[in-house]
């Protein structure tokens, strides 16, 4: 049955993505793009996935489809007509779409007990976390403390993609003419005409922050973990801003504020790798922080998922302020 | 006592799945932007409600149960705002409702 | 039990993704997302359920709430360009 739905899902894929390459009207792609990151997470899902499956909810129907409005709302909204070359691209892509293609057969068949990932690498983890770490959710064990450095590459990677957005999209460009703020996206009026929508709203919002946190700390036992968290934590933000105006959501949590929350979150991480390293392990060797090894893994996992939580709320919510706060053309 | 749960769960489950595919079915097939509007949230609200108590019935108390409250209140809340949100937003773009007679043209606030 | 559910949720939502790629307004398209994920939440569900793995449904409420982020993100963006094209038209007129 899994299997008859996830081949309807794929197929829904195909029709999506020729759908977003066929339209010219930008705002209909950012839409079906939307759907398309819907349909890849209850995939994922389908495919035993969780945490991906979360993540890939959260942070591509959701956040990725708001910053493409806020985006969209400050530049045109058709496609500009192509111009030469068009030949030369359709070459490129379907000689390196034949190569994947041919490629793939030489790949293992999905769930094949004899393929080389099933046979080295996961039978360890799976055998051993129940021993080093003993948490219930395997990802997060491999995530956070098998591979951990991976990890806090990563955490630096949307700390780079916070500053790199800063930096371009930061400041308002020296002659532009003001605008009023009621024009810009989440500006000064916000969603303030409709009644409904925002008492409803003011309603939820304690409650997805509390639901935030829940995912923060139940990622050892369930699908979640720091990137969901922030993800959500983030679009509660995004939803007080939406409904009270940019300058609003600015006064309870400043730019100020932000930075620090995005530079912090990766210190955090790194800061407990030192102080493994101080205590006599090795760096990010969890084992060390108590004086009971598994008790040290979950402190450390605990610490680190926060600071990854830390930064990707701080990286979102920058983001989206940068493209509010910007004026039109 | 299972037995009755079952049924009523099963009875839901039905009714439930009826109810949303006869709101896209009206999604589609409606001739007016508003008529849709009606048969998609409408539609959307109750069928939901419906599965979602279905599984509750079929989770008995545990924390599956509480969760999918949680999903079923929040639905309860979010759905037919989103509804009132989306048809407030094309009211006042100046989509107006197509009439079967048509009247003169009532004032935008 | 669950396969008709089932079955009655993916044809919905092909009928909703045929509104999102005919629909000649915005509105029809957004109605069409909005659609879109009520019936991805509920299709989670489930299948959480029929797959035996009642962990799942976090992804379930998740999907929830930014489905309702996404829709009123929308409504703010039309906004925002109504306002816009007022503004315009009235310094060319």
């Amino acid at each position: 049955m899994t299997l008859f739905i996830v081949i309807f899902l794929l197929t829904m894929l195909v029709i999506i993505a020729l759908a977003i390459v066929q339209t010219t009207n930008l705002f209909a792609a950012a839409m079906l793009a939307g759907i398309f990151s819907l349909t890849s997470a209850m995939i994922f899902f389908l495919l035993d996935a969780p945490d991906v499956a979360l993540t890939e909810a959260a942070v591509g129907a959701g956040i990725s489809t708001v910053l493409f409005l806020g985006a969209l709302a400050l530049t045109a909204e058709h496609e500009r007509a192509a111009t030469a070359g068009r030949l030369a691209a359709l070459a490129v892509v379907v000689t390196i779409a034949a190569g994947l293609f041919y490629t793939s057969f030489d790949m293992p068949r999905l769930g094949d007990p004899a393929a080389p990932a099933h046979l080295h690498v996961a039978p360890w983890y799976i055998e051993k976390t129940p021993e080093y770490i003993h948490v219930p959710n395997v990802v997060t064990a491999v995530l956070a403390s098998f591979r951990g450095y991976d990890t806090l590459g990563e955490t630096f990677v949307v700390f780079t993609a916070g500053i790199g957005v800063l930096f371009l999209l930061g400041q308002a460009p020296v002659g532009q003419p003001k605008i009023s703020p009621a024009m810009t996206f989440a500006g000064k009026a916000g969603l303030r005409h409709y009644q409904i929508p925002r008492v409803v709203g003011r309603l939820l919002i304690p409650f997805i922050l509390l639901f935030a946190l829940y995912v923060q700390f139940h990622g050892d036992y369930g699908p979640g973990g720091g990137f969901q968290a922030g993800v959500i934590v983030a679009a509660s933000i995004v939803l007080y801003a939406l409904l009270e105006g940019e300058q609003q959501a600015r006064r309870i949590l400043s730019s100020g504020m932000l930075k620090v929350l995005a530079a912090a979150g990766p210190l955090v991480y790194g800061f407990t790798g030192v102080a493994c390293l101080l205590l006599g392990g090795n760096f990010l060797d969890y084992s060390v922080l108590s004086s009971d090894p598994v008790h040290g893994q979950h402190l450390g996992i605990l610490v680190i998922e926060a600071g990854v939580g830390i930064t990707v709320t701080g990286v979102l919510i920058s983001i989206f302020h940068s493209f509010a706060a910007r004026g039109s053309k | 006592m299972a037995m009755i749960v079952d049924v009523l769960s099963w009875v839901l489950l039905t009714v439930g799945g009826f109810f949303v595919l006869v709101g896209g079915i009206g999604a589609l097939r409606m001739p007016d932007l508003y008529t849709r509007m009606h048969a998609a949230s409408v539609t959307d609200s109750l069928g939901a409600m419906l599965i979602l108590v279905a599984l509750i019935l079929q989770a008995g108390f545990t924390l599956a149960a509480v969760k999918l409250a949680a999903t079923l209140i929040f639905l309860l809340f979010t759905s037919p705002t989103a509804a009132n949100a989306l048809a407030s937003a094309a009211l006042l773009a100046g989509i107006n409702p197509g009439l079967a007679t048509p009247s003169r043209q009532e004032p935008r606030s | 039990m669950y396969y008709a559910v089932i079955i009655a949720i993916l044809a919905t939502m092909v009928l909703a993704l045929a509104r999102a790629l005919l629909g000649p307004t915005v509105y029809d398209r957004v109605l069409a997302v909005n659609m879109l994920g009520t019936k991805t939440v509920l299709l989670i569900a489930v299948v959480a359920f029929f797959m035996e793995r009642p962990d799942f449904l976090d992804l379930a409420l998740t999907y929830a709430l930014i489905n309702f982020i996404g829709v009123l993100a929308v409504l703010e963006f039309f906004r925002v360009r109504a306002q816009r094209r007022q503004a315009e038209q009235k310094k060319g007129s």
